[in-house]
């Protein structure tokens, strides 16, 4: 049985009946779109205990020196996270099936969810940078697809064209650098680079740098890291249960994924991997720091992923690539877990967003307050819970190479540990503080459902008992131990959720105040800025050319230059018999001079 | 009288009519001008033809060609005139300066 196959396969074959077929029967599709994710699930499941190895699927094309394909590897990293994407999107879709009921264009939500699992699967098993790279750009489209989808609100239209413009900036370094290690290595497929990159980084070495910094500008774009981070928090504007499977678990987390599927790169340019270090962990702290001053709740949550995402680059930058997969692995599900969560919240108040509208849910909404706090609980590295090991892990690798990373990263958790008790008490406690949230009734059952299976890779993701077929995923040599990493992230721990039990519990209003928090360090003004100035520049030089190239020389030269030839040629024809017989035999003369006398 | 008089004096003939057909504004004036050049045409016809002696016999060639265009000229000004009169009774007129009407 060809498992990859039958994983590219199902999604396909789902968007393609749900958007070519099924458009006009709205819940036919939905169903569709669940049933398919879950046939994947059972795939991926089947897939945990597949062999390693690599299979060609498809000869795309072949020119000479170049062998376009399309092929799967397996291996434990592509098991795991086939596991998870299944795994969440499965959830999702169901969550979906409630959250999205009323939606006028369900086929279209649901058939846009099936290419994105399409290009996820594609990206997951990819054993070439051509196919992961297209892959890479289905994702794009699929997630600008699902930003907008309610593309009728200005907002939503925006954010869907800033992520996928922003994508871009990311994605043109991304296929500079394939190119460069396509030209540096004679490969495209990630066994063929492996292979020739002795040689190549000793003769190269600066090359090689070059190369990995322009693949990482791919993986910045997409998992949203400083200074391309911009889009992510805008994303939101898409439906929630899409936040959770796109971006949070899933697809931010494919740059993490490619960057650890390419991890020999990494490794083969030490300044390159210091730069990946530093630029990941100034993205989680200046996430973190913005994440304090959010009002919206998923905004919280989307800074807390660009946090975590963060983490996950800095591990890798620290050459911790499974510190920085086992994050990925937790955060997938906890962050899955508290967007649903957000989701569901959102839905029981009536697509209320903003947390100093909520208060007093805890009574309203148990199961989700449940569910939410213990999403919580992993996201702020509560000991035994999911998000604590892997944290505890990265935490470790900074302790041991890179001292001012390490305070960064202990700073974040402080951060994080705030922001997330500031939203929880904020939401859950105190009274209600507007007439939607004290009208608040639980979710109903397929929506909390979701809430309480992720719930418990959450809490036990960390365990090795949960792999099974996947234990790869869990880093191997890892021993637990009482040390100074330790009781720095269990210091800040209490530290941040004691501050903001302090500063929030039982308030109506923010009482802290930080404008360059909230306004996210002005970053998106100065962007716009900057692209404003670029633009108008080039807009005066296109709009001077126009004038004097095509106005002046074409238009007006050109144009000049006829009339002028045609005002002078006009004057011969005077309609003057004469004046015609007088050329006439002024031609003749002159051809006979010219015929006898100058021949 | 050689040859040369003969020319000359066609030259002439020709130079005058060239400049009566560019010069005079009259059609009928512009016409006979330019029955003059083909006079002149007939008379180098004719001078050639003396000239151009063959066992003490001219060239008889040419002053048969020489006939040929009188009778032709002939047919030509009665298509000629017809013409002038039939634009004389369109446009009221048969000065070249007023029939200008290929100009618009």
């Amino acid at each position: 049985m060809n498992l990859p196959l039958i994983l590219l396969a199902l999604p396909l074959i789902s968007a393609a009946v749900i958007l070519l077929v099924t458009r006009k029967q709205q819940s036919i599709s939905a169903l569709i779109g669940t049933a398919s994710t879950a046939a994947m699930f059972v795939a991926s499941l089947l897939f945990l205990a597949a062999k390693d190895g690599e299979t060609t699927l498809l000869h795309w094309a072949t020119v000479p020196g170049l062998d376009l394909t399309l092929g799967a590897t397996v291996d434990q990293l592509s098991r795991g996270m086939m596991f998870v994407v299944t795994t969440i999107g499965l959830l999702v879709h169901i969550f979906s099936l409630a959250y999205m009921k009323d939606d006028a264009a369900k086929s279209r939500y649901f058939g846009n969810l099936s290419l994105f699992m399409f290009s996820m699967t594609g990206i997951v098993l990819a054993d070439n940078f051509a196919m992961m790279f297209i892959f890479w750009e289905l994702v794009g489209v699929s997630s600008y697809l699902l930003i907008g989808h309610w593309y009728t609100k200005n907002s939503a239209a925006d954010a869907a064209k800033k992520a996928f413009c922003t994508n871009r900036v990311g994605d043109f370094g991304f296929m500079a650098g394939i190119l460069l290690v396509w030209g540096l290595t004679g490969s495209i497929t990630f066994s063929g680079i492996e292979a020739a990159l002795p040689a190549v980084s000793t003769a190269y070495p600066a090359l090689i740098t070059a190369a990995v910094l322009c693949v990482f500008a791919g993986a910045a774009g997409k998992s949203a890291q400083a200074p391309l981070h911009v889009w992510l928090p805008d994303a939101m504007e898409g439906p929630t249960p899409v936040s959770a499977l796109i971006h949070a678990a899933t697809m931010v987390a494919a740059g993490v994924y490619m960057l650890v599927r390419v991890f020999f790169l990494v490794e083969a340019s030490a300044t390159a991997a210091e730069a990946i270090s530093w630029i990941g962990g100034i993205t989680a702290l200046l996430a973190a720091l913005m994440a304090t001053q959010q009002d919206d709740i998923k905004k919280i949550l989307a800074y807390s992923t660009l946090s975590q995402l963060g983490y996950m680059v800095m591990a890798v930058g620290l050459l911790a690539g499974e510190a920085a997969m086992f994050h990925l692995f937790t955060h997938a599900f906890f962050k899955a877990l508290l967007f649903l969560g957000s989701g569901a919240i959102i839905y029981a108040c009536h697509h209320e967003q903003n947390i100093w509208k909520m208060g007093g849910l805890w009574k309203k909404l148990p199961i989700t307050a449940i569910t939410f706090l213990i999403g919580t609980a992993a996201l702020v590295a509560f000991p035994g819970t999911s998000g604590f090991w892997s944290k505890e892990l990265i935490l470790e690798a900074a302790y041991e190479k890179n001292n001012i990373l390490f305070w960064i990263a202990v700073g974040t958790a402080f951060l994080t540990a705030f922001y997330m008790t500031r939203a929880f008490v904020v939401t859950f406690f105190g009274k209600a503080r507007s007439e939607n949230a004290d009208h608040a009734k639980e979710v109903p059952m397929i929506m909390w459902l979701p809430l309480a299976i992720l719930a418990v890779p959450a809490v036990i993701a960390g365990y090795k008992i949960f792999y099974g077929p996947a234990s790869a995923l869990h880093p191997t040599g890892h021993e637990f131990h009482l040390g100074p990493v330790f009781f720095a992230s269990i210091g800040t721990l209490i530290l941040g959720v004691g501050l903001g039990f302090a500063l929030y519990a039982g308030r109506n209003t923010d009482r802290l105040s930080i404008p360059l928090f909230k306004r996210r360090f002005f970053l998106d003004e100065i962007y716009q800025g900057i692209i404003a100035v670029f633009h108008d520049g080039l807009a005066t030089i296109s709009d001077l050319l126009d004038e004097l190239l095509v106005d002046g020389l074409i238009s007006k030269g050109g144009g000049g230059l006829a009339s002028g030839i045609g005002n002078t040629l006009r004057r011969l024809q005077s309609g003057n018999l004469q004046g015609y017989a007088f050329l006439f035999g002024a031609g003749v003369i002159a051809l006979i001079y010219f015929t006898v006398f100058s021949v | 009288m050689s040859l040369n008089d003969y020319l000359i004096a066609s030259g002439l003939l020709f130079a005058i009519g060239l400049s009566g057909v560019l010069i005079r504004k009259n059609v009928i004036v512009i016409f006979m001008c330019l029955e003059l050049m083909l006079s002149a045409a007939n008379l180098s016809l004719v001078a050639f033809s003396r000239f151009n002696l063959t066992d003490g016999l001219p060239n008889y060639s040419g002053q048969v060609l020489v006939f040929f265009i009188i009778t032709v000229a002939a047919a030509e000004v009665a298509v000629g005139l017809a013409i002038i009169v039939a634009l004389y009774r369109a446009k009221q007129t048969t000065s070249v300066d007023d029939l200008n009407s290929m100009k618009h």
